[in-house]
């Protein structure tokens, strides 16, 4: 399979009468001259790691090398388990374990680029929330991992999953597209619903720049994890709910991809707009860096 | 060609996919092609690198990349004191590259036999990289496969008897390309192949006249 189109991939699914991610399974195991039960092992690591990293920035006193961050998904683990997170307790969860694995990146902690280590949070945490909620098995999650690969691939060829090269929305927004189908098909939606899911989580983002306070993955990215992994919660449950995106995926990826190519170099991860131009960041720039 | 794992994955020391983990995985790809421990490093940083490697941790990723260590490797963060242990002398300079990727290095290494080699790299997302250059002449490697980089005269026939070896070995070549800096004069060869190499065909591919160097870069 090409991976560079969206659309084509859930008529496939369709067709066969299958799951994105059991297409994507099969495909990647024949690429890989492997079998399908030892591409999954492999999956699994990345499940494992996923998950620790959702745990380890739970510290009270975890501080990045900058000591710009840190602490954040503490304080707010404190405020859901004492039942009073306003957005309940999925998107509270969710909230906790995006802010955590964040957090850990920041600190030069071990995580899995999901596409990339600057939006590692977000996938993580909707796939270990919904786990808990739902009681979902593994191997269930690492199957909903190829459907997230398989949407990200696409958008890695067809637009960019770099900073650098596309702004945020490449970045925190493929995340987020890729958390919102693994979200569909571990509820229960059909490819199609997919779909829908992807174009909405990514529609909400475009045009977010890469504005990182001193260059450093701290300063807006780890709230931004935050944002991404509800926006997949939110994507996820209007697609379920049979609402469609009037713009298909496709062209909504197309989009992005122009909006990137048009974005000022100042505001792709070169630390020379946006936020970090404010008069705060130039100030924690030279806190850290003198 | 992307996979699933370029995705979800690498597993690696944080903070940034592209700044430090493609960082370590260029540096690493240094170190394959020198093929002998470096004692010296001069790395060059060009756009979003040149301006924010310090905040990534670009500098002790690429060093870390250089003295062979993985992207999950949990020295990485100590990388430049290690250096100075293992008596890696690197400088870090600004370069101001016109028509390359964003996140591009220019790694120059010495080994402790003399030997020096140079490569540009190219952080291109997730934690992927390409290797743009090597010794000054055109290259396109992604580090996904094994590679041959071959260096010979530039006389007609040497593609057809060095890729006839390969084939009567029973190694597919997944991607080729060549480059020379002048007719007659020095080209190489880069091909990339799908599984592993026996070294033994290094020795064998070098014996063909008119070559001058080999050398099979394994998979990152």
């Amino acid at each position: 399979m090409k991976y560079d189109s969206i659309s084509e991939l859930c008529r496939k699914a369709e067709e066969k009468n299958l799951k994105i991610s059991e297409i994507v399974l099969m495909d990647q195991a024949a690429l890989m001259e492997k079998s399908e039960e030892e591409v999954k092992i492999t999956m699994k690591t990345m499940l494992d790691v996923m998950r620790n990293s959702t745990k380890e920035g739970l510290n009270a006193d975890i501080r990045s090398i900058s000591g710009l961050t840190g602490g954040d998904a503490y304080k707010m683990e404190q405020r859901v388990n004492a039942g009073q997170s306003i957005c309940g307790p999925m998107i509270g969860n969710a909230l906790i374990k995006a802010l955590s694995a964040s957090e850990t990146n920041a600190c030069m902690g071990k995580i899995v680029a999901a596409p990339t280590a600057g939006s590692c949070g977000i996938l993580p945490s909707v796939i270990m929330t919904i786990a808990a909620e739902r009681k979902l098995e593994d191997n269930q999650l690492v199957m909903a991992l190829f459907t997230a690969s398989a949407v990200g691939m696409v958008i890695a060829n067809k637009a960019s999953i770099s900073g650098a090269e596309g702004g945020c929305q490449a970045e925190c927004g493929s995340a987020s597209a890729m958390a919102a189908a693994a979200l569909v098909e571990l509820c229960g939606g059909t490819p199609a619903m997919v779909e829908h899911a992807c174009a909405i989580a990514l529609k909400s983002v475009l045009g977010l720049v890469c504005d990182p306070v001193a260059g450093l993955v701290e300063i807006p990215c780890i709230k931004r994890n935050a944002m991404g992994a509800s926006n997949a919660f939110v994507s996820a449950d209007m697609a379920l709910a049979g609402i469609e995106s009037k713009i298909p995926i496709d062209e909504v990826i197309h989009a992005m991809k122009v909006i990137g190519d048009n974005m000022n170099p100042a505001l792709k991860e070169t630390a020379e707009g946006g936020l970090a131009a404010t008069p705060t960041a130039k100030r924690l720039m030279k806190e850290v860096f003198g | 060609m992307l996979g699933v794992f370029d995705i979800v994955g690498p597993i690696m020391i944080g903070p940034s996919s592209s700044h430090t983990a493609g960082a370590v995985r260029i540096g690493k790809y240094a170190n394959l092609v020198l093929g002998e421990r470096p004692i010296k490093a001069r790395v060059g940083f060009a756009g979003s690198f040149a301006k924010t490697y310090r905040g990534h941790g670009t500098d002790k990723a690429i060093i870390a990349g250089i003295l062979g260590m993985d992207t999950d490797d949990n020295r990485i963060c100590n990388s430049l004191t290690i250096a100075k242990e293992e008596a890696l002398d690197y400088t870090f300079e600004l370069l101001e590259l016109d028509g390359v990727h964003p996140n591009t290095v220019d790694i120059e290494l010495e080994g402790a036999s003399g030997r020096h080699i140079s490569l540009r790299g190219s952080s291109v997302g997730g934690g992927n990289i390409l290797i743009n250059k090597i010794d000054g002449a055109d290259v396109l490697i992604s580090g996904k496969s094994a590679a041959l980089i071959v260096t010979h005269l530039d006389k007609p026939g040497m593609v057809a008897k060095v890729s006839n070896i390969l084939g009567n070995s029973g190694i597919n070549i997944n991607k080729f390309s060549l480059s020379r800096e002048e007719k007659g004069g020095i080209a190489i060869m880069t091909i990339e192949i799908d599984g592993g190499v026996d070294p033994s065909i290094k020795q064998i591919i070098q014996d063909i006249p008119n070559i001058v160097s080999v050398s099979i870069l394994n998979a990152l």
